[in-house]
């Protein structure tokens, strides 16, 4: 499954807000991945997606496959709302 | 017995045992292996052993310095169990080469990549994944990385230099002081000493070659000595002097709650320099009569862009309620020359002493100076707040950034806000083109602080960083002298006020000299507060004062000096 997302974080996607990100699916199971800019990472690498540079107000893709991946999007879209990274969209 | 000599920076008088910081030697051969298996297990055992290490670590600094500066070790961990770091180190070994080539070559792809990124940010985790890798090429060679997170005993670190970085994560609980191969009495690591209150030697050129890790050190930071492996006497002779220096600083703490006076009754402000919020309560455990300088550099170093309007208020507001209407003063972004913004991108130049820094930047980038205004503005309705613009060499530069100033004044005003009656607008005096006309500047400033760690530097053209020339940084230079007399008399003859906010403020010989020409008020580290006014309290202005004409016409700094020994210390 997937979803998209757009990042509200002022300094868009690092430092801070990149590993909490990992850091709160790095405990599941399925394999997740980043897309910006035609890019794929693994979300569960805080090198992978530092190194993406994501900017403030774009858009990411989400995607998960396995069998706890539904848990997964919840724990994300919880993250994101209450750290304020970013919302879905 | 050895003996090193060196500069003192910091006084008082410690015993441990050395602990020198050098960088271990990780060095290591392209093995073609083998048995791929016992390597993967190796590099594996070697995660693990770093894994523990780096939560350890994170622990004690969580409990000792809080979260927000234990943050950089949860870094480290996440990049350590980087599933794409670690998978490529492996698949690097199942081709033949052993862990710590496949190490080296992945890290330092990822560094490569990070460099590449145009983002300060992203620059900075390279010094992450450069720390990381250290660590688990460490566990793989079996060599020990000194740690100075886990000290559990007493030490006197020993080092080339230390590092803003290393000195965040000092723990005075176990570092008793420190001895630097480089530095002088303005460096990083003098300053910082100074703050800790804690002994320090600077600049014995070779005390990491002379001395070896865990020897027993006397460190003598009043006199600049440094004893290895003393003998019993000569420990005996430093265990009383230790006894003394206590004593005698049992002795200073009754200067503390009483006004700053001289013998005869001339009144002067004795006040702190502090580089951020927390050191405040230093300035206030000793006594001081207020902030004579507030670095305000910290709010926009080791970060990633410019701190907010709101975030510069509210530390601004937080020394100001804790200062308790004693007068706090705040000097405007001074950055350039050695202190760098990565963020600003600010080119690298041949002379960056002589270049784009502090005010010549703020009028440039006037969006930042402005936002800096402002955020003191609004903090002035919490306190005695005054400001002070640094660098100024012409005329035209303080007209600018004063009118800066009232436009944003203005601005608020009119918005509403409140904002002090009293607010006062000074410079500083570092540059000998403002000290030679300082009349001029008399008639548009509130006050002038004398900035004398520049103003030294500048009128001897003297690199006060370079070794090699730190014979020509001279305090009691008569060329030195005349300016700060030149700018006494101006803003007294415009009925202002003069401050120093350099360590010349602190120093015994120049006291006398600075109280006999006038200056009002004098600024420096919290920990020389109390022996200041202790000092000046023994001192007659009005039998300095007829003094000041000899002085000035002395021909070289150690006439002074010795002037100085010879008639003024020893005035009744």
């Amino acid at each position: 499954m997937k979803k998209m997302f757009k990042i509200t974080a002022p300094e868009g996607l690092h430092a801070r807000p990149a590993a909490l990100l990992v850091t709160a699916v790095t405990p599941f199971e399925c394999d997740v991945q980043l897309t910006y800019k035609e890019k794929s990472v693994n979300l569960k690498s805080i090198m992978g997606v530092m190194a993406q540079g994501v900017a403030p107000g774009s858009i990411v893709e989400i995607s998960a496959e396995g069998p706890d991946a539904e848990k997964l999007f919840q724990t994300i879209t919880e993250v994101m709302v209450s750290k304020g990274i970013g919302e879905e969209c | 017995m050895l003996e090193i000599q060196g500069i003192a920076v910091s006084r008082g008088i410690a015993f441990a045992n050395a602990y020198c910081l050098k960088e271990p030697d990780l060095t290591f051969e392209e093995v073609k292996i083998t048995d791929v298996h016992a390597e993967l297990e190796r590099f594996k055992a070697a995660i693990v052993k770093t894994k523990t290490e780096l939560q350890e670590i994170h622990e004690i600094a969580q409990q000792k310095f809080g979260a927000e500066k234990a943050a950089i070790f949860a870094a480290h961990l996440l990049v350590l169990e980087d599933p794409e770091m670690l998978a490529s180190i492996e698949a690097k070994i199942q081709s033949g080469v052993n862990a710590e080539f496949a190490l080296d070559e992945v890290s330092n792809m990822f560094i490569a990549l990070f460099e590449g990124l145009d983002n300060v940010y992203m620059q900075e985790r390279v010094a992450d994944i450069r720390d990381v890798s250290k660590r688990v090429l460490a566990h793989l060679l079996g060599v020990e990385m000194v740690d100075m997170n886990r000290l559990t005993s007493d030490v006197i670190i020993v080092a080339k230099d230390l590092t803003p970085s290393m000195t965040a994560m000092l723990d005075t609980t176990y570092v008793k002081g420190f001895i630097t191969d480089i530095g002088g009495k303005t460096s990083h690591s003098a300053i910082l000493a100074r703050t800790l209150e804690i002994p320090a030697v600077v600049g014995t050129k070779n005390a990491t070659e002379n001395i070896q890790h865990g020897a027993p050190i006397i460190l003598d930071g009043t006199n600049g000595k440094i004893i290895v492996n003393a003998t019993s006497e000569v420990s005996s002779f430093y265990m009383q002097q230790q006894r003394l220096h206590n004593e005698e600083n049992e002795e200073l703490l009754q200067y503390r709650s009483i006004p700053s006076l001289s013998a005869d009754g001339f009144s002067v402000e004795i006040a702190g320099n502090i580089g951020n919020p927390e050191d405040a309560d230093m300035v206030i455990n000793a006594g001081g009569d207020g902030i004579g300088l507030f670095r305000t550099e910290f709010l926009y170093m080791e970060r990633q862009e410019l701190p907010t309007e709101e975030e510069q208020f509210q530390a601004y507001k937080s020394v100001l309620e804790k200062m308790q209407g004693k007068p706090t003063i705040v000097r405007t972004l001074d950055i350039g020359g050695d202190k760098n913004l990565p963020y600003l991108k600010l080119a690298d130049e041949m002379n960056p002493f002589l270049g784009y820094r502090a005010i010549r930047i703020s009028l440039t980038q006037q969006e930042m100076f402005r936002v800096q205004i402002r955020a003191l503005l609004k903090a002035s309705a919490y306190g005695n707040l005054k400001i002070m613009f640094p660098m100024i060499a012409t005329l035209d530069e303080f007209k600018m950034a004063k009118a800066i100033f009232l436009e944003e004044k203005q601005s608020l005003t009119s918005d509403g806000f409140p904002i002090s009656e009293t607010l006062e607008v000074g410079m500083m005096i570092e540059i000998p083109s403002a000290a030679i006309i300082a009349d001029l500047f008399a008639k548009e400033v509130d006050f002038f602080s004398i900035g004398t760690n520049d103003l030294i530097q500048y009128t001897l053209a003297v690199d006060r960083m370079n070794e090699n020339v730190s014979y020509l940084y001279q305090p009691y230079h008569p060329a030195v002298l005349r300016l700060i007399k030149t700018v006494i008399d101006a803003a007294q003859n415009h009925g202002k006020w003069v401050g120093m906010c350099g360590e010349m403020a602190a120093d015994e010989i120049a006291l006398p000299i600075l109280l006999g020409f006038g200056l009002n008020e004098f600024s420096m580290s919290a920990s020389s507060i109390l022996r200041t006014r202790a000092h000046i309290a023994k001192l007659s202005k009005q039998q300095l004062m007829p003094h000041n004409e000899r002085i000035l016409q002395l021909s070289t700094a150690s006439e002074v000096e010795e002037y100085v020994k010879n008639n003024l210390l020893s005035l009744p």
